[in-house]
C-alpha cells in the first residue's frame, strides 16, 4: 500500500464534498443524498459507506468506537478501526460513553447516547423502495410526491403471507413526518433509539453513493397499519447469562456443554460494563 | 341527455417527437396517417373532444394506431397531453383542467375517481405481489392503513369477479389472460370510483372467457352505475357494451352518436368501411 499523508485518509476536497453531503442529509432529515462515494481500501458493501463519513467528520480529539452487529471485536470492526487510528492517530475505546464517534454495523448501542456523541450506521441498502421499484427516477419521484404506497404495501403482503409484518431488520421509519428511510439493517428493538435520539445519526451507503441522516431530537416513526401494530422482538423471561440483563438485545446461543438454549447481550461491550459493575459493586460490598 | 357530463373532454392532443416547420402548424399540415414524414413526429392524439354521462358506456373504435390507448393513458395521467383540458363534474373538482392539477392531485384523481383496465394487464397488476395485495394496493394508495379493511374488500372484489377464495393470496402471474384481467377490473372497483376506463380488456382472450368477462362489466355497470369509455377495436365488444361510440380515425374523431346509429347506419366513409366489413 502506498503512504497516504493525508490526515484522515482523504485530501481536504473529498472531505468538504462528504461533508457538504452531511449538511443536506442533516438538513433534510431522512432525505437520501446522493454523494461521489471513493474507491476505499476496503471492499464495497463493507462498511465504505459509514467510513467515508467517520473519516471525513472525524478530528484528532475525538474517541473513537466501531462496532459489527454489537461486537467491538470483529475483524471487520477492527480492520476499520484500524484504518481510521492509522490516518488519524485519534484515541479508540470499546466504551460507549466514551467515545465522541460510533461507527456501527446493525446495532445501536444499548447505552443511550448523547449530544456530544454522532453515531454513523453503516447501510447496505439506503432506497426503501426498491424492492416495489426497481427505478431510481421512480423512487426519487416517489418520495419528492411523499407516495409511499410501495412500503406500505410490502407490509401488507407480509401480513398476508406471514400473519405479521416480517421485517426482522430494517424496518421502514417515517422521519420528521415526511421522508420514509431505511433505518439500516438494525433490528426493530433499536428502531425506538431513533426517536429523539439525542445524538446525532448519519448513515452512509457506500456501494449506492447516499447519505443521509436524523438529526438530534427528530420524530421518528415505524410504520405499522391500524390493527398491526409496530412491535419488536421480545426476549420475555430471558437474561444474558453473562450479566443477568433483561431489557437488552439478546443473541441465542447453544451452550456447547449442556445443549441447551442459552441467551448473551448482542452489544458486548454493554455487557462487559454490567459485569465490571457487578464486581465493583461485590468489591464494596466485601469491604464493606 | 339532460344531465351534466362526469367527465368533459375538450381539444386533446397528443404528440410524440417536437414537429417541425411543416407540421407545427395544425391547419396546413400534410400526414402520413399521423405521423409527419418530414420530421418524425406522431400526432397520437388530434384534438379529441367528448363528453361523458353518468352511468353510461361510450365505446371508442378505431384500428390499430388510431390513438386509442394513448387517449386513456392521457386521461388516468400516465402520459402528459400536449395541450388539452378536461373537467370532472365532482364538488372538489368542478371547473378546473385535471390536466393542470399537480401530480399530487393527479393521483389523488387515479386513487378516488377513476379506475384503469389496462390493455396488457402487466400495466395493472404487479404480477409477484398477491391478488389481495393488488387490490389493497388502490386502497392503500387511497389513504387506507387498516388490513383487515381492506382483505374484506378485496375478498368480497375478488368474489364478485369470480376467482377462487382459495387462489386469493396466489399471485396473478400464476393466473390465465382472463383471471388476470378479473383480477384487475376488481382493483379497478376497489375504491368505487365513479369513472371507470377499460383498454381492450377482451383483446386476446378466448372467445368464451371474452363473454365471461363482457358479461362482467355489463353486471357493474348496470349495479353501480359506473360511467365507463371501454376502448377497442373489436366492433363485435363495442355493440355489446356501449351506449354511445366514437370512431378515432388517426387520432381524430371521425363520427360519434348512438351505438345503433353509427353501426346501423354509418356515415363517414371509413365507419362504412368498417362495419360493412364485418357483416
Ligand atoms: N411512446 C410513444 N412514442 C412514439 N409514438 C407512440 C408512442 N406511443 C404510441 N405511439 C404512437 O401513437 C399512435 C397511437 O398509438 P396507440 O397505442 O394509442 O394506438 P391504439 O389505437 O391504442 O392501437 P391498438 O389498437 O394497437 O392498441 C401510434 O402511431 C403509435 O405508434
Ligand atoms: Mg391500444
Ligand atoms: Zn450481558
Ligand atoms: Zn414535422
Amino acid at each position: 500500500m502506498k503512504t497516504n499523508t493525508h490526515f484522515a485518509f482523504f485530501d481536504e476536497g473529498s472531505k468538504k464534498e462528504i461533508r457538504r453531503a452531511i449538511m443536506k442529509a442533516v438538513a433534510i432529515p431522512g432525505y437520501q443524498v446522493p454523494f461521489a462515494s471513493r474507491e476505499m481500501p476496503i471492499a464495497r458493501g463493507w462498511g465504505t459507506g459509514g467510513l467515508q463519513i467517520t473519516l471525513s467528520i472525524i478530528g484528532k480529539s475525538d474517541v473513537l468506537k466501531v462496532i459489527d452487529q454489537g461486537a467491538d471485536e470483529s475483524v471487520n470492526a477492527v480492520s476499520i478501526k484500524k484504518l481510521v487510528h492509522e490516518t488519524t492517530g485519534v484515541e479508540l475505546t470499546e466504551q460507549t460513553n466514551k467515545a465522541s464517534v460510533i461507527q456501527s454495523r446493525h446495532r445501536i448501542p444499548e447505552v443511550a447516547l448523547t449530544e456530544d456523541q454522532i453515531i454513523v450506521l453503516q447501510v447496505p441498502m439506503p432506497e426503501p423502495l426498491r424492492k416495489v421499484e426497481a427505478s431510481e427516477y421512480m423512487t426519487k419521484r416517489m418520495h419528492a410526491e411523499d407516495d409511499y404506497s410501495g412500503v406500505w404495501l410490502m407490509l401488507f403482503e407480509q401480513i398476508m403471507k406471514y400473519g405479521k409484518t416480517a421485517t426482522s431488520a430494517d424496518h421502514p421509519v417515517y422521519v420528521n413526518g415526511r421522508y420514509v428511510m431505511a433505518p439500516s439493517p438494525i433490528p426493530r428493538f433499536d428502531n425506538s433509539k431513533l426517536h429523539q435520539s439525542e445524538a446525532l445519526i448519519l448513515l452512509g451507503a457506500g456501494r449506492e453513493k447516499k447519505i443521509y441522516a436524523v438529526p438530534p431530537y427528530t420524530n421518528v416513526e415505524s410504520l405499522a397499519f391500524e390493527d398491526y401494530p409496530f412491535s419488536v422482538e421480545v426476549f420475555e423471561g430471558k437474561h444474558c447469562h453473562l450479566c443477568g440483563s433483561t431489557d437488552v438485545f439478546l443473541d441465542e446461543l447453544i451452550d456447547p456443554e449442556t445443549g441447551e438454549t442459552i441467551h448473551q447481550c448482542n452489544d458486548t461491550s454493554y455487557c462487559i460494563e454490567q459485569l465490571n459493575k457487578k464486581a465493583e459493586a461485590e468489591v464494596q460490598t466485601s469491604y464493606a | 341527455m339532460l344531465e351534466e357530463p362526469i367527465l368533459q373532454v375538450r381539444n386533446l392532443r397528443k404528440q410524440f417527437g417536437t414537429g417541425c416547420m411543416e407540421c407545427a402548424e395544425v391547419e396546413t399540415r400534410k400526414l402520413e396517417k399521423n405521423f409527419c414524414k418530414n420530421c418524425g413526429t406522431v400526432y397520437a392524439c388530434q384534438d379529441i373532444s367528448f363528453d361523458l354521462y353518468p352511468g353510461e358506456i361510450l365505446g371508442i373504435v378505431g384500428e390499430s394506431g388510431s390513438g386509442k390507448s394513448t387517449m386513456m393513458q392521457c386521461l388516468y395521467f400516465d402520459n402528459e397531453v400536449s395541450s388539452g383540458e378536461a373537467f370532472i363534474n365532482t364538488p372538489e373538482l368542478v371547473s378546473n383542467n385535471v390536466f393542470e392539477l399537480s401530480a399530487q392531485k393527479k393521483r389523488s384523481i387515479r386513487n378516488h375517481v377513476y379506475g384503469m383496465v389496462y390493455q396488457n394487464p402487466v400495466h395493472g397488476l404487479k404480477m409477484n405481489f398477491s391478488s389481495v395485495g393488488n387490490i389493497a394496493e388502490k386502497l392503500i394508495a387511497a389513504g387506507n392503513r387498516n388490513v383487515g379493511q381492506m382483505e374484506a374488500t378485496s375478498k368480497k372484489l375478488l368474489e364478485n369477479v369470480h376467482i377462487p377464495l382459495h387462489r386469493m393470496k396466489e399471485e396473478p402471474r400464476n393466473f390465465s389472460g382472463g383471471m388476470q384481467q378479473r383480477v384487475q377490473i376488481a382493483k379497478a372497483l376497489s375504491n368505487n370510483p365513479p369513472i371507470l376506463f377499460l383498454d381492450e380488456v377482451t383483446t386476446g382472450l378466448d372467445l368464451s372467457v371474452q363473454a365471461n368477462v363482457l358479461d362482467l362489466i355489463k353486471v357493474i355497470q348496470r349495479d353501480l352505475g359506473i360511467s365507463m369509455i371501454v376502448v377497442s377495436h373489436d366492433l363485435a365488444v363495442i355493440r355489446m357494451l356501449a351506449d354511445r361510440t366514437i370512431v378515432l380515425l388517426n387520432g381524430k374523431i371521425i363520427e360519434e352518436g348512438l351505438t345503433d346509429q353509427v353501426l346501423e347506419d354509418p356515415q363517414h366513409e371509413y365507419t362504412q368501411q368498417l362495419v360493412y366489413s364485418l357483416l
